[in-house]
């Protein structure tokens, strides 16, 4: 795109600039339509599930609900605690809704179709996704007000748990694909399985790990069947119990943005992103940002049904999990997937 | 143009923000401008083409460290006048420090510049390959010529950190324990039973 605004006669440093602008816009807005019609969708796959009918009074099939929502929640009063550590209480919502955008810069749609095209994208997103605990932390202190602090420990303790087995089973891909570059471990997906499948997840090394990590990215955006941050009949509505108007859906906005990166980053790593899911010809023909947004639509359709049928996790059985089941077999796995890259791909 | 103005935006946060973190008043507050500064040093690391180190430092220090130094500080229930109040008796203490590092620092310019880096080259341009990425380039010194040395920082390390579990760690008695294995094994005929009273008639359990 820097290209194309130097034809229009600009030099260098503002193409670059423009074009960065643009492409910070054609990912961000979308993106937000998408979150404002997938909390529709969350509605209605939980209500369809409970034998209820779900929105469907706004607009048309009630689509129209979450802008209806929106409007209402723009329209209330914002309230700041007087307990509350202001400067520290109004930006930890920002601080949330910007690192949930900020991930999806490297994020392939289409072949090399991404914001940043940077030969460390993987450690990227790692990175951005280690500092999303401080939003929730920072909510739970500044608002000083005791269920917002417990939510706020718990949910720190949990995403730091589950980001160390994540390291590991994403340190799995990078070596079976030798790169950190997103685009490039999509490519190297193709005909990964006897020239067949497209994605890491028809090999049977790599299968428990995509199991793991779709779990573990339940635990990490803090989703049924763990999400005791919010468990409401413990700790109200956790973290963002003080939180009203605009703050507050900067969070929920933010928290559904980063369920969306879930389900991208499980697409991307292990279900061939853009490729189509066999590698043959004709299926070529549909535009890769399609098959992108089908297996992104099928994630989070799972993650939906997971949130509809499975009772609610004990902490200590969550740290149980992360701790003393995913951290050992993430571990176990890495050393046989490279023992087994060792013998076959470098001896 | 575009590098410099990063360049001095960076290196303005990263400087002020220190100073900010040395002065708050409040140490939470330290603790959210320490976390801005490491952040502002790994764009500073982008900017001289180390992108690994720069994603590393943030995963690390931003991920993990400093969000450690968050909950202890959040936890602890620290009296700051009292602190401060000590301030001139640890001043020389503070002075020898901040002594040490600053010629640590000048030592170190000193040595880069002339040339005893393999590395880089003393005019302060660092000689990287231009075909081979950053990750690589580290992955292949590592493993090869700083095998043991690497090795020996993990052990160091793994040390460490059984030894700060095995300081840490008491076993108190009246602690509650799960026996996870005991409660997966539980079945509902264990657990309930079905019993259909006559009417009027309660139930003994």
């Amino acid at each position: 795109m820097t290209a194309f605004f130097q034809s229009l006669g600009m030099t260098y440093d503002w193409a670059w600039f423009v074009a960065t602008i643009c492409g910070i816009l054609l990912i961000a807005l979308p993106l937000m339509l998408a979150v404002a019609m997938i909390i529709y969708v969350d509605r209605k796959i939980w209500a369809a599930m409970a034998l209820r009918r779900g929105p469907n009074v706004v607009g048309p099939f009630g689509l129209l609900q979450s802008f209806a929502d929106g409007l209402k929640v723009f329209l209330q009063e914002t309230i700041v605690p007087s307990a509350a550590n202001k400067g520290i209480f109004l930006i930890a919502p920002v601080v949330t809704f910007t690192i949930a955008l900020m991930a999806w810069a490297v994020i392939p749609f289409n072949s090399g179709a991404m914001l940043a095209d940077i030969n460390v994208g993987l450690l990227y997103i790692l990175a951005i996704s280690s500092l999303g605990v401080y939003g929730t932390i920072m909510a739970g202190w500044a608002s000083n007000s005791k269920y917002p602090f417990f939510s706020a420990m718990r949910a720190s303790a949990q995403m730091i748990s589950y980001e160390v087995s994540i390291g590991f089973i994403i340190i799995c891909v990078v070596l079976w694909s030798g790169t950190f570059n997103m685009n490039d471990i999509v490519k190297a997906q193709q005909g990964h399985v006897f020239g067949i499948f497209n994605g890491f997840v028809f090999n049977p090394l790599l299968f428990p790990m995509w199991v793991m990590f779709l779990i573990s990215s339940l635990a990490e955006t803090q989703r049924a069947p763990f999400d005791l941050t919010e468990a409401e009949s413990e700790l109200v509505a956790g973290y963002q119990t003080e939180y009203s108007s605009m703050a507050f859906a900067a969070y929920w906005l933010g928290e559904y943005a980063n369920v969306l990166l879930m389900c991208a980053l499980n697409t991307t790593l292990f279900f061939g992103g853009w490729l189509p899911p066999l590698d043959w010809a004709p299926l070529y023909l549909v535009p890769g940002f399609i098959w992108f947004l089908l297996k992104v639509f099928f994630f989070f359709f799972v993650f939906s049904w997971v949130k509809a049928t499975v009772p609610r996790y004990r902490y200590d059985q969550l740290m149980r999990l992360g701790w003393k089941v995913f951290l050992p077999v993430s571990l176990l796995f890495v050393v046989l997937v490279s023992g087994y890259l060792m013998l076959t791909r470098y001896s | 143009m575009i590098h410099v103005i990063a360049f001095y935006l960076f290196a303005v946060m990263t400087v002020a923000s220190g100073a900010i973190t040395i002065l708050s008043r409040n140490p939470v507050h330290s603790v959210l401008w320490l976390i801005l500064a490491f952040f502002n040093a790994a764009g500073l690391m982008v900017l001289v083409g180390a992108e690994f180190i720069a994603m590393l430092l943030v995963i690390v220090y931003v991920g993990a460290v400093a969000v450690l130094f968050l909950f202890v500080v959040m936890m602890l229930d620290i009296d700051f006048a009292e602190l401060r109040a000590g301030f001139v008796r640890y001043f020389p203490l503070g002075a020898l420090v901040a002594l040490v590092l600053l010629a640590e620092i000048v030592l170190g310019i000193g040595a880069y510049r002339a040339g005893s880096l393999e590395l880089g080259t003393p005019d302060g341009t660092a000689a990287v390959a231009e075909d081979v990425s950053n990750t690589t380039a580290i992955g292949a010194l590592l493993y090869s010529r700083y095998l043991f040395l690497f090795e020996a920082a993990g052990i160091i390390l793994l040390v460490a950190m059984i030894g700060a579990i095995v300081l840490t760690h008491r076993q108190r008695g009246e602690a509650l324990v799960q026996n996870i294995s005991k409660q997966n094994a539980r079945r509902p005929d264990e657990a309930t039973v079905n019993v259909k009273p006559e009417v009027g008639k309660g139930v003994t359990l």
